[in-house]
């Protein structure tokens, strides 16, 4: 007994021993934690009026108590099925279509036995990256406008008609994935390259002696190897699936594509910031039933990726 | 051996390398094409713009479309006021990016995983809009400067990659040998880490930069006077939202003929708001890369 509170005493002595030898270390830490506390976990706290009925005036104690109200009232509301179902269409519709195309833009850079057209093509595809997304959106109405934009006239020289798709609701989800499409394949494919400059060359040489050809080393070698990081990229973009980003749609949405362009996330805006009458309490509800589905998502592709062996985030 | 093995290609890696190039070459166009032909139509004549005569080269050269950007008004204020923010957002990531990551890169900072795991959850949760927007308006930063560079003061992603590239690219025994000489951590930190972090410190530096530059929701929540938008927020009002109102007019073909021009116009306005990123782009593209590479380390 004794000899435990003596080794505990000792624990703790290191322990401020510890502490104070790096006690400039925790100085340092003071301001971004400080930030940490303010800027985001303030706004979770805040977040408890989700179960309010918010008014300014009475502020976050104030306000009365309502307990699942605005929950309730999101998820019998008539705009929820549209709102959940465009969310998910449009980001399985963009993980689906945005995921391959670095990883196979990756390989086939690997392979490429030019190294100045290698350097041309990263050059030339990484650039939309840095390309704003008013820029982007920007350029994507010049290109649709039906009177002189080269994807319209491109249509209209196929179909034989002359198409606006800014007007028509079902083209908002190809313009939306394929934009963001050309713009991320090229900046999406370092992470990948880099996985493929890891393999060991020796895996390769032996492969070749054995008699292996080019695809059948990419199919047992390449692909094993960068596993790792597909499944850790795949895992994150579980994580938002609830989540489209409003910066882009909100840009692309206009009154004639609302029925599919209207997703959670503008949804949430359009009622707590945009409207007449700003629900805060209502928009706040509907962000944090996201953000908890985003949660839960994550936690469980993270749990099946480390279930089947694969590497995981946590 | 090895090269004879390297020289005879078969038949079957001959065709899946000609496959390959030419996927690449097909992407290739496919990226560079709308950006030439940006460029291209924004040195073009408005009435080859609008007719949808420009298929890749300029035609009949003008510099109209740049002259009328750099008429108006806003988009000067805008690119002044957006520079300002770049310049003093970035100056605040930097540092205050740099005060986390390092005592975090310490694997002798007690608390380390606590304090990380504070940082980390963040990156999965977030209060939301609405608490967000009552914080900074409750705090009184409303149409202030502060509403702009504060709230994102620190983004957990880049932090990460400057604790990992502390971690890696310092070594420890550089710590060991200074503390036997009796240097404490501050001095450490002056005269061996920061010199030592000039990569990194570059590749924050862009990261923040750029978002910075091309971010307009902050500006769309936060500031209401005209006086300070930011140039995303004067580009979506005239990329996205102009409408020439056809109602009035009174001379047709003038209005027109203005309507031309606005459309130009657009053009131009893309690469003069593209410029500061797209001169700085080939300079700088081994960092943004080296970012990526850094991040993909698992810390």
């Amino acid at each position: 007994m004794r000899k435990l509170e003596k080794g505990s005493n000792a624990a703790r002595k290191k322990l401020r021993m510890d502490i104070c030898k790096n006690k400039e270390l925790y100085f340092l830490l003071v301001l971004p934690l400080l930030y940490l506390l303010i800027f985001k976990y303030y706004p979770m706290y805040g977040a408890q009026i989700a179960f309010r009925k918010y008014s300014v005036a009475k502020g976050f104690w104030g306000s009365p108590w309502v307990g699942l109200a605005n929950f309730r009232k999101f998820v019998n509301s008539v705009q929820f099925s549209s709102v959940v179902s465009n969310t998910l269409i449009l980001s399985f519709y963009s993980l689906i279509a945005g995921f391959p195309i670095p990883v196979l833009l990756a390989l086939m850079l690997q392979y490429c036995r030019s190294m100045r057209f290698k350097k041309v093509v990263q050059m030339v595809t990484y650039a939309p990256h840095f390309i704003s997304v008013v820029v982007l959106c920007g350029m994507i109405m010049q290109f649709v406008s039906p009177r002189y934009g080269f994807i319209a006239l491109l249509l209209k020289w196929i179909t034989g008609e002359t198409v606006d798709l800014m007007a028509k609701p079902a083209a908002f989800r190809h313009i939306y994935v394929w934009s963001g499409v050309w713009q991320g394949m090229g900046w999406g494919s370092i992470i990948y390259l880099s996985a493929l400059s890891a393999v060991d060359p020796q895996l390769h040489e032996a492969a070749e002696i054995d008699g292996a050809v080019l695809i059948q080393r990419i199919w047992h070698i390449d692909i094993p190897c960068i596993l790792p990081t597909v499944t850790i990229m795949l895992v994150l973009s579980c994580g938002s699936i609830m989540s489209v980003g409003y910066e882009k749609v909100l840009l692309l949405q206009n009154d004639i594509n609302l029925s599919t362009s209207q997703v959670i996330s503008t949804y949430v805006y359009k009622i707590g910031i945009a409207g007449d009458m700003p629900n805060y309490s209502y928009s706040t509800a509907i962000d944090l039933f996201t953000a908890v589905i985003n949660l839960i998502l994550l936690t469980t592709v993270n749990a099946i990726a480390k279930r089947m062996g694969q590497s995981s985030l946590f | 051996m090895n090269k004879g093995i390297h020289k005879k290609l078969c038949t079957a890696d001959k065709i899946t390398y000609l496959v390959f190039d030419l996927i690449l070459t097909i992407l290739f166009v496919i990226v560079a094409y709308p950006l030439i032909l940006i460029i291209s139509s924004s040195v073009s004549s408005s009435s080859a713009v609008v007719t949808g005569r420009v298929k890749l080269l300029p035609v009949e050269p003008t510099l109209l479309g740049y002259q009328t950007v750099f008429r108006t008004k806003s988009v000067w204020t805008g690119y002044l006021n957006s520079f300002y923010y770049a310049v003093l957002g970035t100056s605040i990531n930097l540092v205050m990016t740099c005060l986390a990551a390092y005592p975090l890169s310490r694997k002798d900072l007690r608390g380390r995983n606590l304090i990380m795991g504070l940082f980390t959850f963040t990156m999965f949760f977030s209060g939301g809009l609405i608490p967000g927007f009552l914080l900074v308006s409750d705090l009184g930063m409303m149409n202030t400067v502060w509403a702009m560079v504060l709230p994102g003061a620190i983004s957990v992603y880049n932090m990460i990659l400057a604790r990992t590239y502390f971690q890696s690219s310092i070594p420890v025994e550089l710590l060991e040998a200074s503390q036997i000489d009796g240097c404490n951590n501050t001095r450490f930190i002056l005269k061996v880490v920061i010199p030592l972090s000039k990569p990194i410190l570059a590749v924050l530096c862009l990261y923040y930069a750029v978002g910075h530059w091309n971010s307009y929701l902050n500006a769309l929540l936060y500031l209401n006077d005209a006086r300070r938008y930011p140039l995303q927020i004067v580009l979506r009002d005239i990329l996205m939202l102009t409408q020439v109102d056809f109602s009035e007019s009174l001379d047709t073909e003038f209005l027109l003929k203005q309507q031309e021009i606005a459309t130009l116009m657009k053009y131009s306005l893309i690469i003069v708001a593209s410029l500061p990123v797209l001169i700085a782009y080939p300079f700088v593209q081994k960092y943004f890369v080296k970012g990526v590479m850094i991040g993909s380390l698992k810390g």
